[in-house]
């Protein structure tokens, strides 16, 4: 119905166009009236969006603005405005334009954390994504148990994900952990799973993506069911090799699937929030703290809580996922993919 | 008019979804009758398991003597309450009206305005019998902010029996702890110390050891980057990289009272909060098998620091009159002398130690003179601030990603960008 009565203004404000102006028979009607007969005319469609325009005006469009205003300010815990029963205090921080943007582009916190996030970034989601191809593939065949096996692999996703990564820290524990028990049993010595800073980024990648191959896979297998059998019939009559069929058929056929799952797990890993900061606090040190898991730490862990260059932090990330999907799109575009 | 009726019922719906969201008072008490009622919420941050039970009877003790007021006890773990309470306070919903706060908390909550000023309010009472040292962290610009509950201080804990099969005593500086940690290990297998890697608090009596401290308040100084700041990280860091300690970067507490509790490690350093924990392991079902000394010395002073916490009333409280009377009982000479008989904390007023609950407990005995001559913390409302910069470079150095010097002169930096214009 929207679609419908947005069609009619178009039109409409066209035939005005057409018989005020052209003809040259008088002055042209003023803009109010055009907006009030827009109103009269379409006021239900308007009553029926304004909800949804006013919901995600208070849940994104404030929050978002409020955002970028306090990521050109110097708010911190200390100069905001708060009102705590018998204590009125004014707010009393200001205005001071890109100074944050400068600090975060020129200092090496930001850009420093940015490189490991993107590298927990390309390497979450590849092996997710190589791992959860190579799942669908098997479980696309008709082997025993499939649906069991389906069923076993889904696990990860059904289960609330602070309660996977609070169960990975059990047994990452380095005195008491299941996994260094295994290892002395065989003789070997106990891994600092997250004591130490190359080996806390490795287990939180492995976290992140035996978290992530769930839907990976799904999704994959989704996409692999969508492709005719006839496709790998035909190729198998050629004489294709498995690898070709693979190759030529089901990675094309894939396309449409992989370039959404790559593109949504991409966002999701780099705002990753809860496997960092459940597992490792960010630590040992600053060892796997993330953009987002940084930021946080700004507005909430520090003393004073600094907003202003959390928000700032977020806004740099905000902008940074838009570039991504922007490129990625126009990249998909050139190579053909009508998105 | 069809389409004219549903679009003013959804208006109509919509304006009243919107003015739907009434107000929920809460039943504000008061003492309007002389008599106090209403519901006092208590954030207590003691530990869980072995203190909280005791501190939990306590507050409701309260409840016999004001029969009218219903005492809410919740107990939020230690290491979130700082940034809860922040939340809560600053949101001005879910605040306790009575939170337990740590001695470098209390400063900072009450210069954010969270905090009601206590003088001349029911809170105190006999000011006078309070330690001094305990009344310091409770000011802030000459007013009143919180009453003392407990103060504490850090010592060496140590395993009798395992000390005795390894033929050794109590270590008194680190030179002794590395030669008694080497026999520990050579004779019984087991690690020497434990030393808690997450939480820069328990760097404090090594950086004190040095002859260093984090900041001189009353010069305006930043001192954690001097040599001494630097000896203190090599101190640690050679602990760690020889054998003679063992550390976490996450979980350091669980690992610690674990490891201590089972036997796996001899000493820990750490403070009467954790005597209670402590003794429900079972290589402690023999109170006497824990023994506790001072903290190994430096190697030029000798310091732990004073800790302790504080009962502090929010400024938004519904009912001020009731926080005021709970935080004057729980902080009496009476609570003080129960918590100082069964969980073995020391009290901070002066008449408390002659309890004879205080008199006979070994551990309130032991550490009483070493609160007195326990470093005393620089009371400024950036003293919690003070940890997280640290926090952060004490790990680093533990787990061998910066270098002792280098982690010195970037925690010094950060304290100079918190404390604005300090040297």
């Amino acid at each position: 119905m929207a679609v419908h009565t947005s069609q009619s203004v178009v039109k409409a404000a066209g035939e005005n166009d057409a018989r005020g102006r052209s003809r040259g028979t008088g002055t042209p009607p003023p803009a109010p009236g055009r907006f009030r007969r827009g109103l009269s005319t379409h006021w239900y469609a308007w009553t029926m969006v304004a909800p949804v325009v006013l919901v995600i005006g208070v849940i994104i469009g404030y929050p978002l603005l409020r955002g970028i205003y306090l990521s050109m300010t110097d708010a911190d815990e200390r100069n905001v405005a708060r009102s705590i029963g018998v204590n009125e205090l004014p707010a009393t921080y200001k205005f001071v334009g890109a100074d944050n943007y400068i600090d975060a582009l020129t200092g090496s916190q930001f850009l420093g954390t940015l490189g490991w996030t993107l590298v927990w970034t390309v390497s979450c989601v590849s092996i997710t994504f190589v791992l959860g191809m190579g799942l669908a593939n098997i479980l696309n065949r008709r082997i025993a148990g499939r649906s069991a096996y389906r069923m076993a692999l889904i696990l990860p996703w059904a289960i609330p994900g602070f309660v996977s990564v609070f169960a990975w820290r059990f047994l990452y524990n380095e005195e008491r952990g299941l996994l260094n028990k295994i290892l002395g049993g065989a003789g070997i010595d106990g891994i600092p799973w997250l004591n130490d800073p190359t080996w806390a980024k490795f287990a939180v990648i492995a976290v992140n993506v035996w978290l992530g191959i769930p839907f990976m896979m799904v999704a994959l297998l989704g996409g692999l069911q969508s492709i005719p059998s006839e496709q790998y019939e035909a190729a198998e009559m050629d004489g294709a090799t498995a690898w070709q069929r693979f190759r030529h058929i089901t990675l094309p056929g894939l396309r449409p699937v992989s370039t959404t799952v790559i593109l949504l797990s991409t966002i999701w890993t780099f705002n990753m929030f809860p496997v960092i900061f459940l597992l490792t606090r960010g630590g040992p040190g600053e060892a796997t703290q993330i953009l987002v898991t940084q930021a946080y730490k700004f507005s909430f862990e520090i003393s004073p809580r600094d907003f202003a260059q959390s928000s700032t932090w977020g806004v740099l990330i905000l902008v940074l996922l838009m570039l991504f999907a922007v490129i990625y799109r126009r990249v998909l575009r050139t190579q053909g993919d009508n998105w | 008019m069809r389409r004219g009726i549903t679009a003013t019922a959804l208006v109509a719906a919509l304006a009243l979804a919107a003015t739907a969201c009434g107000s929920d008072d809460k039943s504000g008490g008061g003492s309007s009758s002389g008599e106090l009622s209403g519901t006092v919420t208590w954030w207590d941050t003691s530990n869980v398991g072995s203190e909280d039970k005791v501190f939990k009877k306590l507050a409701e003790g309260f409840e016999k003597k004001h029969p009218k007021v219903d005492v809410k006890y919740v107990s939020v773990p230690f290491g979130d309450a700082q940034n809860k309470f922040k939340n809560a306070a600053q949101a001005g919903s879910s605040a306790p009206d009575v939170i337990r706060s740590e001695v470098a908390w209390t400063p900072d909550f009450a210069s954010l305005g969270y905090l009601a000023p206590l003088d001349g309010t029911a809170a105190l009472k006999n000011q006078d019998d309070f330690l001094p040292q305990a009344v310091a962290s409770t000011k802030f610009e000459d007013k009143t902010y919180a009453v003392p509950q407990v103060i504490d201080s850090m010592g060496i804990f140590y395993n009798k029996k395992l000390l005795e099969k390894a033929g050794v005593e109590a270590p008194t500086n680190l030179v002794e702890l590395k030669t008694a940690a080497k026999q520990i290990k050579d004779k019984t297998g087991k690690t020497g110390l434990y030393l808690r890697g997450d939480d820069p608090y328990y760097f404090l009596s090594f950086l004190y050891g040095e002859g260093g401290d984090l900041v001189d308040a009353e010069s305006k100084t930043v001192t954690v980057d001097k040599p001494e700041g630097v000896k203190a990280f090599k101190a640690v860091k050679a602990l760690v990289d020889d054998g003679t300690a063992k550390t976490d970067a996450s979980d350091g507490w669980e690992n610690m009272m674990q490891s201590f509790k089972n036997g796996d490690v001899a000493m820990m350093i750490n403070g009467p909060w954790a005597v209670a924990d402590t003794l429900t392991g079972k290589e402690f079902t023999d109170k006497d098998n824990l023994g506790i000394a001072t903290v190994p010395a430096g190697s030029t002073a000798h310091g732990a620091p004073q800790g302790g916490h504080n009962l502090a009333v929010y400024a938004g409280s519904k009912n001020l009159e009731a926080s005021y009377a709970f935080v004057e009982y729980m902080t009496s000479v009476e609570s003080q002398a129960t918590t100082a008989g069964e969980l073995n904390l020391l009290p901070t007023r002066t008449s408390a130690y002659a309890k004879k609950e205080a008199v006979n407990s070994e551990i309130v005995g032991f550490f009483k003179p070493v609160v007195e001559t326990a470093v005393e913390r620089p009371w400024i409302p950036e003293g919690g601030s003070l940890f997280a910069p640290l926090g952060v470079e004490y790990t680093k150095v533990l787990t061998g990603q910066t270098t002792p010097e280098k982690a010195a002169k970037s925690t010094g930096d950060s304290y100079r960008k918190l404390l604005e214009g300090w040297k």
